[in-house]
């Protein structure tokens, strides 16, 4: 074996991508001139693009974004500071929204046209960020195990008739720790642990890592009932019509179904925050507000725009209507209560 | 030539040539521990910014659960890694038995498969809903199926699975060089087949299954991905939730900070493990495999061609088959995201396999100090999101204060934060530990007198390097970069946060499914993925078993 083959045989064929690569490299120069607004967004590319494009046939500014999930974002602009190219941090969760307005890496916007379409509770107090879409957690039932009428509300799930009959997602997912966060604001922290004491003594099987996972656990008969957000029942039901589950709406006597939103803000050191704010205003027109729901069979929070088909099915329900922030400022308490009661 | 060259003065020069030449071989260790302190430093300085808050409540709450869920994680991934590879290396390199020529490159393929993605294929068909339980509880009416597979030993038989090809690559390399002469001397001796290989074999190869099992235990270490589906807390599960729900990054890098500590521990072990080793003979040619007849060889084959089927067979099979249910999801991207993944796997392996080539060799030529070895390949070790925000912490850094106010003068310039040179960066940080296993401990099998021999015979360093040692090294070279270049298709937190904008690989596609749990969504990118994968290996593969 000659020695010039193996050296070649070792490095060849890399040195021909790595060569490719230095080329690419002077690609990714930004060009200055176009007007281009750059999102960090940690809402999925399938969920946003579609919008994206149609406001870029529509006005002509480009849209550049990298995708992630919301904390290594928020970590990379908060590093960046001044130099960051971002213009708009988009993101799923108002605790996320609540924390990215803590750290100071957004800016006030003054806009008459986004205080008119987003209530007041899925905005920002400080007008930095605004909610987009809006997600209701609710529960999730077996329909040929369990009657409507035995169900009525969150709290009620941690009494002795459902030992053994309920499945829960994780409490490291945000969506949960919102829940009792909210939970924590309106009943109390010694109640809440109470009842989310009770949840865990009910659980059927350890929590599962995602929504679709414990509806499918509550199809099969492990469980009875879950707690889900509406768009993942959504999508089961997408795939199978007939499936054994149902939506109940809890606590339409009282405050009402919990609801998280997500969300964006204009960032601090924008460099573009003229387009940026256009976007977002764009975003909260009836027009974007359907398609920027129905993309995931999320609620418009825009009140005057109807959800899809689809979601209308499921019904109307009372919404707690609780500032959405509560969710960040009370989301380490509610992991501390979650993690004492052995909720994991 | 100088006949009094031996002079006081003239030795005193030597003495000082031989010192810089030393420091020269040492450089490229330095320069990637450098290279790894940057994030580092970040994680260790974290302690400036005390959360005794949040410290209390895990110690309290979380860390007794934590640190035995962490401990049975990493003592059952590492003994079933360890039994698994290398009993396969050992069937494949030296014994004949049906199939064994291709399930010798067969085996390496589950490497391919990313951990997390194992973990959702698995659960999605052993899960209570699952088809398999399903039909036990419809046929047989077994109310709990198999039980509840989310548990100690599921995430370990998971994890196993993905890496016992660590451990297999490497052993299989140690074994092929071993040649058969010592194993027949032992036998003619009068030892029996079986005590030949422990008391011959399995020593000699023990740098390699040591260097496979440390790679192996700190990707199980740092893993979140396959854990979260799992939804099996450990160590890292922690870290992360310092992070995202207590929205504190510092909490996160002191916790991973432990975690650095164990690590450097299991390094230390991984080298006195390599004390007292053997040099060995590299045989190039081919060798005489024990013929395997009847029962024992479909007994070596029905072993060989279950582990393939529960790791690669089952899983690919799966993925297909929700790539069918969701062939809307292709669209003309995908080229351009196989392209990007390949061009930045091709790359990274190519940056690493050289900086691991030349740090091992300098090594050799003069004794780096340990603690720089060591600091090099912690990069491997820490959760990827972890490293990766440190890595851009450290970047932002550079850019805010020493790149944008240049770029301000110059009117021009890329920052580092978005570059492709970050991310190359990142993933050498990450990945340099990969390359540099498989090139270490192909060079301690090395004799050192094939060096001394042709330092005798008047060859430089540099002609040694390529004309003794890189044909010597090449079945090493082969794994570590086969291993980086794989690695770093897998890669997802470094990619997601310092890719430049457009650069979307096949990983970013696969988490962008997988993060809203549109587990069937993302089989298309995973199986793209595993195909992409599975190019550069059997491109590696050929190439490593041509004649020599």
């Amino acid at each position: 074996m000659s020695v010039k083959k193996s050296w070649r045989a070792v490095i060849g064929w890399p040195l021909i991508v790595c060569a490719s690569a230095l080329l690419f490299t002077g690609c990714s120069q930004p060009e200055s001139d176009a007007e281009v607004i750059t999102v960090y967004t940690a809402r999925n590319e399938q969920l946003i693009k579609p919008l994206f494009d149609r406001f870029q046939a529509e006005t002509g500014i480009e849209i550049r974004y990298i995708t992630d999930n919301a904390g290594p974002l928020l970590a990379r602009l908060k590093a960046e500071g001044k130099n960051t190219p971002a213009d708009l941090f988009l993101t799923v969760d108002a605790g996320f929204l609540w924390q990215a307005s803590e750290e100071g890496v957004l800016a006030p916007l003054d806009s008459p046209i986004l205080k008119a379409n987003i209530p007041a509770s899925l905005r920002s107090s400080k007008d930095d960020w605004f909610g987009l879409s809006l997600r209701a957690r609710t529960i999730i039932y077996a329909t040929d195990r369990v009657q409507p009428g035995e169900l009525s509300t969150y709290e009620a799930l941690a009494e002795p008739e459902w030992n053994g009959r309920i499945c829960l997602r994780t409490a490291k997912k945000v969506y949960n720790q919102s829940l009792v966060a909210t939970m924590i604001k309106s009943l109390g922290e010694p109640e809440t642990e109470r009842i989310v004491g009770g949840w865990v003594k009910n659980l059927a099987t350890p929590p599962y890592s995602n929504d679709i996972q414990s509806m499918e656990a509550v199809a099969a008969g492990q469980c009875d009932v879950t707690i889900v957000n509406t768009y993942y029942f959504g999508r089961l039901q997408k795939d199978n019509p007939d499936i054994n589950l149902a939506v109940f709406w809890p606590n339409q006597s009282d405050r009402g179904v919990h609801i998280n939103v997500s969300g964006a803000g204009l960032t601090k050191y924008a460099k573009n925050p003229a387009a940026a704010r256009q976007l977002l205003e764009w975003l909260s027109e009836p027009e974007a507000q359907y398609l920027f729901a129905e993309a995931n069979e999320e609620y418009p929070v825009n009140p005057a725009v109807e959800p899809s088909a689809e979601v209308k099915a499921w019904g109307d329900f009372k919404a707690d209507n609780i500032n959405v922030e509560a969710a960040g400022r009370l989301q380490a308490e509610a992991i501390k209560l979650m993690d004492r009661v052995g909720y994991q | 030539m100088a006949v009094f060259e031996g002079s006081i003065a003239g030795l005193g020069n030597r003495q000082a040539r031989q010192r810089s030449a030393q420091f020269y071989w040492r450089l490229p260790t330095y320069l990637v521990a450098a290279l790894v302190l940057l994030p580092l430093s970040v994680i260790v300085l974290s302690w400036l910014d005390p959360q005794p808050d949040i410290w209390a409540h895990l110690l309290e709450t979380q860390l007794a659960r934590l640190l035995k869920n962490t401990l049975v994680l990493l003592l059952g991934v590492g003994v079933l890694v360890a039994l698994v590879g290398v009993s396969l290396a050992w069937l494949v390199a030296t014994c004949e038995f049906p199939g064994r020529r291709w399930l010798d490159w067969g085996l390496m393929l589950p490497l391919a498969i990313p951990p997390y993605v194992l973990a959702f294929v698995f659960l999605g068909l052993l899960d209570y809903s699952g088809p398999v339980n399903t039909f036990l509880r419809n046929t047989f009416g077994w109310r709990n199926g198999l039980g509840d597979v989310r548990s100690a030993p599921g995430v370990i038989v998971v994890m196993a699975l993905v890496l016992y090809p660590y451990v297999y690559m490497l052993a299989r390399s140690a074994f092929l060089g071993q040649g058969r002469e010592l194993m027949d001397a032992a036998r003619s001796l009068g030892v029996n087949p079986w005590r030949a290989f422990w008391r011959v074999a399995l020593p000699m190869a023990r740098p390699a299954i040591a260097a496979g099992m440390a790679l192996a235990l700190m990707e199980t270490l740092a893993d979140f991905g396959a854990v979260s589906v799992f939804n099996f807390d450990t160590f890292t599960t922690a870290i992360y939730k310092a992070w995202f729900g207590f929205y504190s990054l510092s909490a996160a890098a002191q916790l991973a900070s432990l975690l650095l500590l164990v690590v450097l521990l299991a390094l230390w072990l991984e080298r006195a493990a390599r004390r007292g080793r053997m040099s060995q003979n590299q045989r190039l040619q081919k060798q005489q495999r024990y013929r395997l007849a009847g029962g024992r060889a479909w007994l070596a084959s029905g072993y060989c061609l279950l582990i393939f089927a529960l790791a690669f067979a089952v899983p690919v099979a799966q993925l297909l088959v929700w790539t069918l249910a969701h062939l809307q999801e292709f669209d003309s991207r995908y080229w351009l995201f196989v392209k990007n993944s390949l061009v930045l796997a091709g790359t990274t392996s190519l940056v690493a396999l050289t900086v691991a080539l030349l740090a091992g060799f300098g090594q050799r030529q003069s004794q780096t100090a340990g603690i720089w070895v060591r600091i090099a390949s912690l990069g491997y070790a820490l959760p990827g999101s972890v490293l990766a925000v440190g890595v851009l912490l450290v970047l932002a850094l550079i850019d805010n204060h020493l790149l944008a106010p240049l770029y301000e003068a110059l009117g021009i310039g890329q920052l580092l934060v978005g570059s492709l040179l970050a991310l190359v960066l990142a993933y050498l940080i990450r990945f340099y530990s990969v390359a540099f296993g498989p090139v270490q401990s192909s060079l301690d099998a090395i004799r050192p007198s094939y060096q001394e021999v042709a330092q005798t015979l008047g060859a430089g360093r540099w002609r040694i390097l390529r004309q003794v040692y890189l044909p010597l090294l090449r079945p090493g070279l082969l794994t570590a970069a086969l291993l980086v270049l794989v690695d770093t298709l897998k890669e997802m937190p470094a990619t997601l946060i310092l890719r430049p904008f457009g650069w979307d690989t096949l990983a970013v596609r696969i988490f962008e499914r997988t993060a809203e749990g549109q587990w069937q969504q993302a089989a298309l990118p995973a199986v793209t993925l595993v195909a992409v994968s599975l190019v550069p290996v059997i491109m590696m593969i050929r190439r490593s078993s041509e004649p020599h």
